[in-house]
């Protein structure tokens, strides 16, 4: 009974990717992929995908922490709030971004002030746009993995003498891997897929802010085999980030 | 259970929305395959044109329905090369409006195009800048001075070959802050401040007067835009199709497309 609808969102999910599959000419395909331009979006790609992550990380972990052990009046607004690039559209969020970093939005203003830097049109407005959509993949993830586990190994810990930063290092740190290990490689992926708010808020220019997603767009203006290629590299190194880089414990969890 | 519930819900809002659009057009459900039949009474006329030419096809669609009256135009702006992609993967169209020759060639190559494409209007480079022109920036080759921030087309759309165009011709080489990859996108860069100016076309400076200012020079009559217009193959309102690209090309059309800063067709 329930095959049936699995298997159309299976299709759903497969099909589309088969169809770019079919659509490749296999034969240029190398010589589409290995053109300066591409090879220069796919090192952007990378490199700004792993700095969102890093930055995921580090902002995302301490307010999952927070948003779950905290018991603040008002926590649950909260939470829905850090949901809500979850549901923008990425060019609102590249607006919202805009309007805050950039030359005219307070923000940006003061950054202009303290170190006489503009933020968009730079990698960093790229990586500032790719964490605002991906960080919170890690938070929610990390978030429903503290609740699951409650806290009270925590509260052991604290009553056989740990103090806050050994029960955090010691105790919810492990607890927290698997939970981690899956939010970072969600938000990996994410921050690689970004296209509208990177494009609304950072612009696109070879080398310093046209990634890979932005290098599709522009490609298919001209040359869509070329566009399509892009895609077919896109969609593996996609596949690659989350196969290879899964922890064995995330799946286990599930099981 | 739920899972039917919900399907039939679906289904019904999805039946319920059928019937009330062709209610209000009856012969868009039926006009499409008899591109031969006469003018119908209404329906709906869909126009795929350049980003470039929003305001002025807008200005032009409303004196088309009221000239006609029970048809309405509906038209999809984007990046002239987006449009002919789209019009390859089956998009029904009636009208297609380029901001350049090369893509409407690549259009009637790839077999999408019914009849040969005229040309309505041509378009040249401006720049805009932000309101009472703070940097004083006053010919191209001040686009070229440190310190600015300077937007651009990208050279796979028709606004960045034309500035590429220029660069060559006045060899001034700009360092662009960003390559977008249509001219709305330039406009608005400039108007939210965030660059200091952006090449656009002369039409798109003078349709945002008011939220940026437009500074014209001399070598942008090197690279001129040719803005051709067609019917699309297997137009749903194939006769319609043809009285717009004709109004296009009218008096009217070229009164309208004169006011925003397009030149003759010549």
């Amino acid at each position: 009974m329930l095959w049936f609808p699995a298997v159309l969102a299976l299709a759903l999910v497969v099909l589309p990717v088969v169809g770019l599959l079919v659509r490749t000419d296999l034969t240029r395909f190398p010589s589409l992929l290995v053109t300066s331009s591409s090879l220069r979006a796919l090192k952007l790609s990378l490199t700004t995908a792993a700095l969102s992550t890093v930055a995921c990380v580090l902002l995302g972990v301490p307010l999952a922490v927070v948003l779950a052990r905290s018991r603040v009046p008002g926590i649950r607004l909260l939470r829905s709030v850090v949901l809500l690039p979850l549901v923008l559209p990425p060019v609102v969020g590249g607006l919202a971004l805009l309007y805050l970093l950039g030359r005219k939005g307070f923000l940006g203003q003061l950054v202009n002030w303290l170190t006489g830097q503009q933020v968009p049109f730079t990698t960093a407005a790229v990586v500032i746009a790719q964490t605002f959509v991906a960080m919170p993949f890690l938070v929610v993830g990390l978030e429903g993995a503290l609740r699951g586990s409650g806290d009270r190994y925590e509260q052991v810990a604290a009553t056989l003498g740990a103090r806050p930063w050994t029960v955090f290092r010691r105790v919810t740190m492990p607890l927290l891997l698997p939970a981690l290990g899956s939010g970072m490689v969600l938000s990996f992926a994410r921050a690689l897929g970004e296209f509208g708010a990177t494009i609304t808020f950072a612009g696109s220019l070879e080398g310093v802010t046209r990634t890979l997603p932005l290098e599709v767009y522009s490609q298919a203006e001209v040359d869509i085999d070329s566009a399509v290629a892009l895609s077919l590299l896109l969609i593996v190194v996609a596949i690659l980030v989350i196969a290879v880089a899964r922890p064995r414990s995330w799946e286990g969890g599930l099981r | 259970m739920k899972f039917v519930l919900v399907a039939a819900g679906t289904a019904a809002l999805a039946l319920l929305a059928g019937a009330c659009s062709s209610g209000d057009e009856p012969s868009t459900a039926t006009g499409s395959g008899s591109s031969a039949a006469p003018a119908p009474a209404g329906g709906t006329l869909t126009v795929f044109a350049a980003a470039s030419l929003t305001e002025s096809f807008t200005a032009l669609g409303k004196q088309f329905e009221a000239a006609h009256p029970g048809v309405k135009v509906s038209f999809d702006y984007e990046g002239s090369s987006a449009l002919v992609q789209k019009l390859d993967n089956g998009a029904k169209a009636d009208v297609f409006a380029s901001a350049d020759e090369t893509t409407m060639t690549k259009a009637t190559q790839s077999g999408v195009i019914d009849g040969r494409p005229a040309v309505f209007a041509t378009n040249k480079l401006a720049i805009a800048v932000a309101k009472g022109n703070p940097k004083g920036i006053k010919t191209f080759a001040d686009l070229a001075r440190p310190g600015l921030t300077v937007v651009v087309c990208a050279k796979q759309v028709p606004c960045g070959s034309a500035t590429q165009k220029v660069e060559k011709s006045t060899g001034t080489t700009l360092k662009p802050a960003s390559e977008e990859t249509d001219v709305k996108q330039v406009l608005a860069k400039v108007q939210s401040g965030d660059a200091d100016a952006g090449l656009v076309y002369v039409t798109d400076a003078t349709s945002a007067a008011g939220k940026v200012d437009k500074v014209d020079f001399p070598e942008s009559s090197g690279a001129v835009n040719k803005y051709p217009i067609a019917v699309v193959k297997d137009a749903p309102q194939a006769a319609l199709a043809k009285e717009f690209t004709d109004f296009v090309l009218g008096a009217q059309g070229k009164a309208e497309l004169t006011k925003i800063g397009f030149g003759p067709a010549e």
